[in-house]
């Protein structure tokens, strides 16, 4: 009799043990898709600022033609790629980066057009869109560390392995240096 | 990476829990002396506590605002200030943005209240948004996004108000005690009540005092946290050292807070020029050393916060139990980003110099006083009496050319 209490209760801890553990991996996947569905909404801005910018620089930047493309050509691909896998997808934004960041840089030789109101207020909503872009992948990355631990550990990762959790993949940053914001500047 | 906050917290919750243990003795001593029923007396606290804390709960980030005369403020009021709040909101993983207010004062400050990460408000000083850059700003916000995050509102609001909850219960019993001699007594008892007495006196000075150690305790655990959460939400420590210095350095003190308000600033908006705040009765750990910490930092992680404010302050206690950082280690991910655009191009004081040499240059050429430039980096004045053809530098020897 008492060995079989010992067995239901052991049973009962294991099973209490998977609820919980399962529930808590689901937990983290949901907030891992959460933070990626985040950098959507960041980049999906950025898609949206981009004409306006191109817009408000044009009359006063005659002579910076290819810089602007560049930029216009950057952004249309990475629209394009926006619902393909994430390495492809990481590329194509970071070359986007790249190009508005020169864009910003040249900048620098318009001083008219950094006295355009408007263009301050664009210039306030790219810097903070880049940040807000680098604040959800850094968070976004953080869950899927998160999710990867628990993952691999044990014991956890009996609990992951028995419902076939799959490892997230990390937002990489091809190019260190484009890991920066654009370079705008304020002076 | 966010277990070690709940480890953190976990402290935090058993000193607090200590706390709440002192009322029940404070109350049961009142109980036992004046209606020789200690129930009685932990009713009594109990009660007190309770409608201090329902107060407390909701009513007090209305309370907090309003004392403090903030206004509340939307994206098109201050987009910087807006998109910097969005910012620290995305990387800390907070759900819902919380309310901004802006607090018309010279003086540097900002704090963030609400009972939980959904209702929650920062207020920032117009003083602070004039002084600080992007980078600065971002810092302080994340600190106070870090005390949402973490709930530390509300644990040093149920903090306060057990303190509050000691303080008033026994300074009423020790005066009620001192001018009747005490209900007790008169009923009789031999010596075992004298002891009893004694003790109960004892506990009714002592527990005020030690209430208000605890509670600078966990207010001090908490800043230290916030500011090792900062640097990670920002990855960039370097902000909020310079905003601390910046606000450090500010002579101005902010009108409108008070004691009960204290705990919940970045800084503490009492502190007295060149006083050494590192004594037990202060809300805020002292700034010098908050920088300090800072500014060690190698990386981001909280393992690093934890590393350098182990070593700014001797002491093998960290911030948070070894085995909590142990899951912290994420190679790249937490290394230091660099600062912003708008923080490179501030004035620095190297800048200030050549600005300053360039003046001078001017000056001289307007006195009609030619400049030459030797290869060793000197620079020769020539006068204008000067009717040579070359002159030698003082410094290398070589002979120039004045033009």
């Amino acid at each position: 009799m008492l060995a079989l209490y010992i067995v239901i209760g052991i049973v009962a801890i294991l099973l209490i043990f998977f609820i919980v553990t399962y529930n808590g991996l689901i937990g983290l996947r949901n907030q891992m898709r959460n933070a990626w569905a985040q950098i959507d909404v960041q980049l999906k801005r950025r898609y949206d600022l981009i004409p306006n910018l191109i817009e408000t620089v044009r009359g006063y930047m005659k002579h910076e033609r290819e810089t602007m493309e560049a930029v216009t050509k950057a952004r249309n691909l990475a629209q394009s790629l926006a619902s393909g896998d994430v390495a492809a997808r990481s590329k194509a934004e970071d070359a986007l980066s790249g190009a508005l960041s020169k864009l910003l840089a040249v900048v620098e030789n318009y001083p008219d057009l950094k006295a355009n109101q408007n263009f301050l207020a664009l210039q306030e909503e790219l810097t903070s869109t880049e940040n807000k872009i680098g604040f959800s992948r850094q968070y976004y990355n953080d869950s899927v560390l998160r999710m990867n631990n628990k993952v691999q550990m044990f014991p956890s990762n009996v609990v992951a392995a028995m419902t076939n959790f799959k490892l997230g993949e990390f937002f990489e940053v091809t190019v260190t240096e484009e890991r920066e914001a654009p370079k705008v500047s304020f002076t | 990476m966010w277990e070690q906050i709940s480890a953190n917290r976990w402290r935090s919750v058993v000193l607090t829990a200590g706390m709440g243990l002192l009322l029940l003795l404070i109350g049961y001593a009142l109980g036992y002396f004046f209606f020789d029923n200690a129930i009685i007396g932990l009713v009594i606290a109990l009660v007190v506590w309770g409608i201090l804390a329902l107060l407390a709960f909701f009513q007090g980030d209305s309370i907090l605002l309003g004392l403090s005369g903030a206004r509340k403020i939307g994206r098109d009021d201050n987009p910087r200030l807006y998109n910097i709040v969005e910012e620290m909101k995305i990387a800390s993983g907070l759900e819902r943005m919380p309310n901004i207010y802006i607090i018309d004062d010279p003086a540097l400050n900002a704090f963030a209240t609400g009972r939980d990460p959904s209702k929650a408000s920062v207020a920032v000083t117009s003083g602070l948004l004039a002084k600080l850059n992007r980078d600065e700003l971002q810092g302080v916000i994340g600190h106070e996004m870090a005390h949402i995050k973490n709930r530390d509102v509300l644990l040093m609001a149920i903090c306060a108000v057990m303190l509050g909850t000691i303080v008033i219960l026994a300074w009423y019993a020790t005066r009620v005690l001192f001018f009747t001699g005490g209900g007790r007594r008169s009923s009789g008892g031999g010596s075992g009540g004298l002891i009893i007495l004694a003790v109960g006196i004892f506990l009714l000075i002592l527990a005020p005092i030690l209430a208000q150690i605890i509670y600078f305790t966990v207010s001090r655990k908490r800043e230290y946290l916030a500011d090792a959460s900062s640097a990670l939400y920002t990855r960039y420590p370097e902000g909020l050292a310079s905003a601390l210095e910046k606000i450090a350095a500010s002579p101005v003190q902010l009108k409108s807070a008070n004691q009960a308000t204290a705990p919940m600033y970045t800084i503490n908006p009492f502190r007295e020029k060149g006083r050494a705040a590192a004594n037990l009765t202060s809300t805020h750990p002292p700034i010098q050393e908050r920088i300090r910490i800072l500014r060690a930092m190698s990386g981001a992680s909280l393992a690093d916060y934890d590393k350098a404010y182990r070593e700014a302050r001797g002491k093998k206690a960290g911030i948070a139990p070894a085995s909590a950082l142990a899951l912290d280690k994420m190679a790249g991910t937490t290394a230091l980003r660099e600062p912003s655009p708008e923080a490179k191009t501030e004035e620095k004081p190297p800048q200030k110099v050549k600005r300053a040499r360039e003046t001078s240059d001017m000056m001289w050429r307007m006195s009609k006083y030619r400049t030459v430039n030797c290869p060793c980096g000197t620079k020769l004045r020539v006068s204008p009496e000067f009717k040579g053809v070359n002159v030698q530098c003082p410094h290398c020897g070589r002979t120039l050319a004045v033009q």
